[in-house]
């Protein structure tokens, strides 16, 4: 299992890496961490005329805190997701998913964007960047766009993304400090694909929640927000919450499908399950703190 | 088709090479520089027996292309004893609990909890396991290899022989 010949660029620069993108049309592929498209390669299933390596473009890799928020660049490894302290202390539910994302040592090459672009409806990143209100920047030599995550998806490995585009950021706005944070994922073994999952995030003021977003993966061709739950969920106070009834709201939002692993029967009863008892768990946590 | 002149320092020594842009990392240590402890199992990132220490990371040598490895540190399974066969100490810790059968897996198992109690790091038990959870091994039932993870952990003080790293 050997990749059909290519050719690899090395582009030191956006601006090179956009002006590579656009002459290729179409033949090229960007090579970020490399942790899905490395299988995909070998097992032929992608057969690019041009390979380029985006990991020499230092503008794109590190975790900044920016006004209102972090801008996570895509070249960013997820281990350093997981080690990161800011990002530990003010969204510790994205550094949750990231700990969920492959194995140990695709973690250590595998980066936040390259999971972000690909828009595999299982994985977790696309996900959280849809329930935490990420926008994602993306680069041509046409100029530059930010586009909600929620806005981002539009079928399994299908996105916005022209094929002369790149993804040169990720920014997260901030929750408030005191947020719910709220993860858990269904998988058959630890590094699987989830057969069901949810992420979200809920801001609490003065005992109210001000702010709510919340996804699926795993269920529906791409994320799933579940935009009836959060709205639901607006000025409730947390003793106000039943989560059984929220989680049969957010199930509506979804669309699953039988695969091989799991029915979609299968994935919507575990699923409801599953988010209530999540959003349950998160609200005894804090009620007992 | 591109070639590219690379350049890394594998176990202690520099070694250069021309490579096509498809060869992987691990084919170019087992055939390029001849570390057939580097053992390749599926060659799409399911078994992780292909797992090498790369600037100091355990990663997957069947999901890296030898050039994204160009001007890196690289440590496989044969850089890990002593000149004088002295086993570093997970080597002897898998061996004294019988964590390997055929072998086969064993180099990547090794590498990976090299990777994570290296310069005497003691990794939680949780972070030992989560970490084996990317290796499959079809003989042991990996009892012991757990329970060598174990020993190398936090919590356990019993004296472990072998060389230092
Ligand atoms: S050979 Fe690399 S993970 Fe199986
Ligand atoms: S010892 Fe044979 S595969 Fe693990």
């Amino acid at each position: 299992m050997k990749p059909a010949p290519f050719d690899y660029v090395a582009p030191t620069s956006v601006e090179e890496a956009c002006a590579i993108l656009a002459e290729a049309h179409g033949g090229a592929t960007v090579l970020a961490g490399g942790q899905t498209l490395m299988p995909l390669l070998n097992l032929r299933m992608s057969q690019p005329f041009i390979l380029v390596d985006i990991s020499h473009i230092a503008e794109l890799k590190g975790i900044m805190r920016i006004d209102g928020g972090a801008r996570i660049g895509p070249m960013t490894r997820q281990c350093e997701v997981i080690e990161s302290s800011a990002l530990q202390q003010h969204l510790p539910v994205l550094v949750e998913a990231v700990r969920h994302v492959g194995h140990h040592q695709t973690r250590n090459l595998g980066t936040i964007g390259g999971s972000i672009a690909l828009g595999e409806p299982a994985a977790e990143l696309p996900a959280a960047a849809v329930a935490l209100k990420a926008t994602i920047e993306v680069r041509s030599i046409r100029g530059t766009r930010n586009i909600p995550a929620a806005e981002f998806y539009l079928g399994p490995y299908m996105t916005v993304l022209e094929e002369d585009e790149l993804v040169t950021g990720i920014r997260f706005p901030d929750w408030s400090l005191n947020h719910i944070a709220l993860f858990r994922e269904l998988a058959q073994r630890p590094g699987d694909f989830a057969l069901a999952g949810m992420v979200g995030a809920m801001s609490i003021e003065s005992g109210k929640i001000t702010r709510a977003g919340l996804a699926w993966f795993g269920m529906g061709p791409t994320p799933m927000r579940a935009s009836a739950a959060e709205q639901k969920l607006l000025g409730c106070s947390l003793n106000d919450i039943d989560p059984q009834a929220i989680a049969e709201i957010a199930i509506t939002d979804t669309a699953p499908f039988d695969d091989p692993q799991a029915s979609a029967d299968y994935r919507l009863t575990v699923g409801t399950r599953l988010f209530a008892n999540t959003l349950r768990d998160a609200i005894s946590i804090r009620e007992a703190a | 088709m591109s070639t590219h002149n690379i350049e890394m320092t594998i176990n202690g020594r520099r070694h250069t090479g021309a490579v096509e842009a498809r060869v992987s990392l691990a084919d170019f240590l087992r055939d390029g520089a001849g570390y057939t402890g580097v053992h390749l199992g599926c060659e799409h990132g399911v078994c992780g027996a292909c797992t090498v220490i790369v600037d100091g990371r355990a990663v997957r040598s069947c999901l890296m292309l030898a050039v994204q490895a160009d001007s890196s540190t690289i440590t496989t399974v044969e850089g890990l004893a002593a000149p004088d066969g002295t086993l570093h100490t997970v080597q002897q810790t898998m061996m004294d609990e019988h964590g390997l059968q055929c072998g086969f897996c064993t180099p990547g198992i090794v590498m990976t909890m090299a990777a994570l109690t290296a310069g005497g790091k003691k990794p939680t038990e949780a972070q030992l396991l989560g970490a084996l959870s990317g290796h499959l091994c079809r003989c042991t039932g990996y009892q012991g290899i757990r329970r060598a993870a174990q020993r190398l952990t936090a919590t356990d003080s019993r004296e472990i022989r072998g060389g230092e790293e």
